[in-house]
């Protein structure tokens, strides 16, 4: 009985060479790469969610599988893309910001799509560039703790320019604009705000004792004393204008009023575009998969999957939507053109500024 | 000159080449391949294009000068910490040695992300987000590669030395100096090898716990190929950063050519008796206590619910979400089911490459551990071009979570196993073989037992390392089969107290999976030796 647990080394290795061909073999033949006719495939960044049951109505509905690929955020989901323009990962592409559009149109990555359902866009969405299909909009809001400013005795800030004053001296957290997508998007507002004078205003912000951190998950998570479970001490960050939607959503036990607000004032609008992908083996699931993510059901699934606001037209909220998220009236914007005129000079300028 | 007396047969020729064959081809495919693809992209436009100018930047010198102080000073740490530890469970036997053993690689895998929130909850304020922090979670983190790889040496070095030592005279700090660090030198420079590399590469205890004043080559390459796009920067960047790498491999080569001490097998570690008894108990519940601070941090964390305590979190991970196409469970079949195949890889590339190592192809050591020292991004990237056409359509297949795990756990298993193959006897063999044992008993009786604990140290630790790796298995893993790190950082990515507990809860699983599967993988092997 002893003797049949004994195994020489060469016995082992033996096997575990074989179990390893096998594996390889078994994953090199059934996992199969790239997309053949039966099925699509969606390339996409780290924030993508759908509903199961959607996504299973549109396979029952296009007979084709759905394949998602997801890596990094949007920028560097688009430079991915990029490095393998004309034999793409995927057949389509979708979470293109206004801030990168430009780089995705000059790239030669997208084929030109007019889908059928773009007519049914409120107004503001239904004429974007032939190459992309805009699918939903997210705003990125300062958001600050209410509990904290309730027990200082403190106001709460109403507006960008309130952040420079001395009572709000080191309670703001924000995200590089450089590694961060918020975080561009927060510089951004600044700038439409402020104009020329936007580097004056950072400079106040530093000497008010702004904290600049890498992302969203260590500023909101991590630092913002308002998010639930959260160990830190800031009570404004820069997030969505749907987080206090969220923190009402996923609490244990969901509380009346929302533990956060959004602040209305510096909100910037984000609109995610989906593009089919040149070089794409399934062009027509692509143009499928695109109108699927414009109909009414992708649509009203889009908050509560994604915490962004749907583009169709007359497509209800989900009801903690209603009560506690911010849909700003007037957001701000950039034209993309503008964005990527000076995109990488003012990074620089605002590294200068705040890091340096 | 033992060897020289007998001619080898073809099979044993044939093994042997083949115990150089499986690393270097393995590696040529999944590492030169991708890798020669991405540079030639980013370097190669039309005719070759140096980046001297990017290397002769003054940038470029500071950058390279703070990653390779911080690594220096962070190995040295680690090499502090852990000895003590490596020590007491290499030379004694006690309760709970082997739980002990276990825990000590909990932090290895654990995502960095984690550990930086459970870091910025216990460091005083003012700690976090500074040089200090980036060095105590560099310790924190690697502490178990000294421990496992020079405790695995240890344990086979004969202690009747120190005895011996002791009785012609020699004080215990002349036996630590004269005696024990020259025994021990390969073990040294192989654990230190990999620390260095492992911080030298360091990219998200940089960002995370280092804030956004700090960065090493590894972060500005991620920020010039992932962010700005920057391909010949990045380029540029990764060929210094592999260049460093193979001078740290190469130098720490020539440390570990000194060679060890005999060993002796059979007998089994005494328990500790007198003031020893006190050091080793001390040491031990010391570092213990130290390693686990964070991760019970992180315990209280995922049992807190609303206001109280409850398993909620951990109910929940049956649940469908939101965050993830699967119910969590499922990550953690699918981290198990990626994991074992990388280990499995792993040790079929890195059992014949250890014998390769331990016969003097030192050269299968150096080739198997560039894979920790290149850059993830530009690796990831070399994927996305390498691996695009059939036959070796690997890019958007499962099968390249594990090959690309079996990477980084490979040069675990080498490193376990070469130094204790290195310091086998040869005279035991050849004693048994002269009392009348047949080759497969000498085998079986006689090496396998020897090399029982240092395989079952290469298992688990490759095992470790695939279930813990974020960076590249992120960048390739699908949606519908996320890992646990992977479905952490899905859930971290979204507000919401649910979305926390849930991340909370995965770390202890997977914890909790680690420290299992290191538990039965030692007992299974010391039970197949006896």
């Amino acid at each position: 009985m002893l003797n049949q647990h004994k195994r020489c080394p060469a016995h082992v290795l033996a096997a575990v060479v074989v179990a390893v061909s096998a594996t390889l073999l078994l994953a090199g033949c059934g996992g199969g790469g790239g997309s053949t006719p039966d099925e699509v495939v969606l390339v996409t960044h780290d924030s993508f969610a759908v509903s199961k049951g959607v996504k299973a109505a549109f396979e029952r509905e296009s007979g084709l599988k759905l394949r998602i690929l997801q890596g990094g955020d949007a920028n560097e989901m688009l430079n991915r893309a990029l490095l393998t323009a004309g034999d793409p990962q995927g057949d389509v592409i979708f979470g293109i910001d206004d801030s990168i559009l430009s780089r995705a149109l000059d790239g030669d990555l997208l084929e030109e799509y007019r889908s059928p359902e773009l007519s049914a866009l409120q107004p503001d969405f239904s004429s974007p560039d032939p190459h992309v299909t805009p699918i939903d909009h997210g705003e990125v809001c300062l958001n600050y703790d209410r509990a904290w400013f309730a027990s200082h005795r403190i106001p709460p800030p109403r507006a960008l320019s309130d952040l420079v004053k001395a009572r709000y001296h080191d309670l703001l957290v924000v995200e590089n604009p450089v590694t961060s997508s918020p975080g561009l998007a927060f510089l951004l507002a600044t700038v439409a705000t402020f104009g020329d004078r936007w580097q004056a205003y950072w400079r106040a912000l530093r000497a008010n004792g702004v904290l600049a951190v890498d992302g969203w998950e260590e500023a909101y998570t991590q630092e913002f004393s308002g998010a639930a479970g959260s160990p830190g001490k800031r009570p404004i960050v820069v997030s969505y204008a749907s987080s206090p939607a969220a923190e009402v959503i996923f609490a244990s036990k969901p509380p009346a009023t929302a533990p956060t607000v959004a602040v209305e004032d510096g909100c910037y609008r984000q609109v995610e575009y989906a593009g089919v992908l040149e070089g794409a083996r399934n062009e027509k699931g692509a143009k499928e998969l695109i109108d699927f993510m414009l109909s009414r059901r992708f649509q009203a699934d889009v908050p509560g999957s994604m915490f962004v606001y749907p583009v169709r037209q007359g497509v209800p909220l989900p009801e903690e939507f209603v009560k506690h998220a911010l849909v700003p009236k007037h957001p701000l914007s950039l034209p993309a053109a503008e964005i990527d005129a000076n995109r990488d000079r003012w990074l620089a300028a605002w590294t200068d500024v705040v890091v340096r | 000159m033992d060897r020289r007396r007998r001619a080898l047969t073809p099979a044993q020729r044939a093994a042997r080449a083949a115990t150089v064959a499986i690393p270097v081809a393995f590696l040529a495919v999944f590492f030169a391949w991708p890798l020669g693809a991405i540079l030639h992209r980013s370097l190669v436009d039309g005719s070759l294009d140096l980046p001297v100018d990017v290397l002769t930047a003054s940038s470029t010198r500071e950058i390279a000068w703070f990653t390779f102080w911080q690594a220096t000073v962070s190995t040295v740490l680690t090499l502090l910490a852990g000895l003590p530890l490596a020590w007491a469970l290499a030379r004694f036997s006690f309760r709970g040695r082997s739980l002990v053993e276990a825990l000590v690689l909990v932090p290895f895998v654990l995502p960095t992300i984690v550990v930086a929130t459970a870091f910025l909850a216990l460091l005083p304020d003012g700690v976090e987000r500074s040089i200090w922090a980036i060095l105590l979670a560099h310790v924190f983190f690697n502490v178990a590669v000294v421990v496992r790889v020079v405790g695995a040496f240890w344990a086979g070095l004969d202690e009747r030395l120190w005895d011996a030592a002791a009785s012609l005279g020699a004080g215990p700090g002349q036996r630590q100096l004269r005696l024990t660090v020259p025994l021990l030198a390969p073990a040294l420079a192989s654990a230190a090898s990999i620390v260095f590399l492992f911080c030298f590469t360091s990219f998200g205890v940089i960002v995370v716990l280092g804030g956004i004043r700090y960065s090493t080559l590894e972060t500005e390459i991620y920020n010039q190929a992932a962010r700005f796009f920057d391909l010949r920067t990045a380029a540029a960047l990764a060929l210094l950063q592999l260049a460093a790498v193979a001078a740290v491999v190469v130098v720490s080569g020539r440390l570990e050519r000194r060679l060890g001490g005999a060993r002796r097998p059979g007998r089994s570690a005494p328990g500790p008796t007198g003031r020893r008894r006190v050091a080793v108990y001390g040491i031990v519940l010391t570092s213990v206590a130290l390693l686990l601070l964070p991760p019970i941090a992180l315990v209280l964390r995922s049992l807190r619910v609303g206001d109280g305590y409850g398993l909620d979190h951990f109910a929940s991970l049956f649940d469908e979400t939101p965050a993830l196409l699967v119910t969590p469970w499922h990550a953690v079949l699918n981290s198990l089911l990626f994991a074992t195949a990388a280990a499995l890889i792993a040790l079929a590339v890195g059992i014949p490459a250890a014998f390769a190592v331990a016969r003097g192809t030192r050269g299968v050591d150096a080739l198997l551990m560039l894979p920790l020292g290149a850059s993830a991004v530009m690796l990831g990237f070399g994927f996305l071009l390498a691996f695009a056409d059939p036959p070796l359509d690997l890019r958007s297949s499962v099968a390249i979570v594990p090959l690309a795990q079996a990477l980084v756990a490979t040069p675990f298993v080498v490193r376990s196993l070469a130094p204790a193959l290195r310091a086998r006897d040869p005279r035991l063999p050849d004693a048994a073989a002269v009392l009348g044992a047949s080759p497969a008993r000498v085998r079986r009786e006689i090496e396998l037992p020897l090399l029982a604990r240092p395989l079952a140290v290469a298992a688990s630790l490759a095992f470790a390392v695939a279930v813990g790796e974020f960076g590249a298995t992120v960048f390739v893993a699908q949606a519908d089969r996320p890992t646990v790190p992977v479905a952490i950082f899905r859930f971290l990515g979204r507000p919401g107290a649910d979305n926390v507990g849930s991340a909370m809860a995965l770390c202890v699983v997977l914890m909790a999976l680690v420290t299992v599967v290191a538990l039965v993988s030692q007992r299974a092997l010391a039970r197949g030796a006896r």
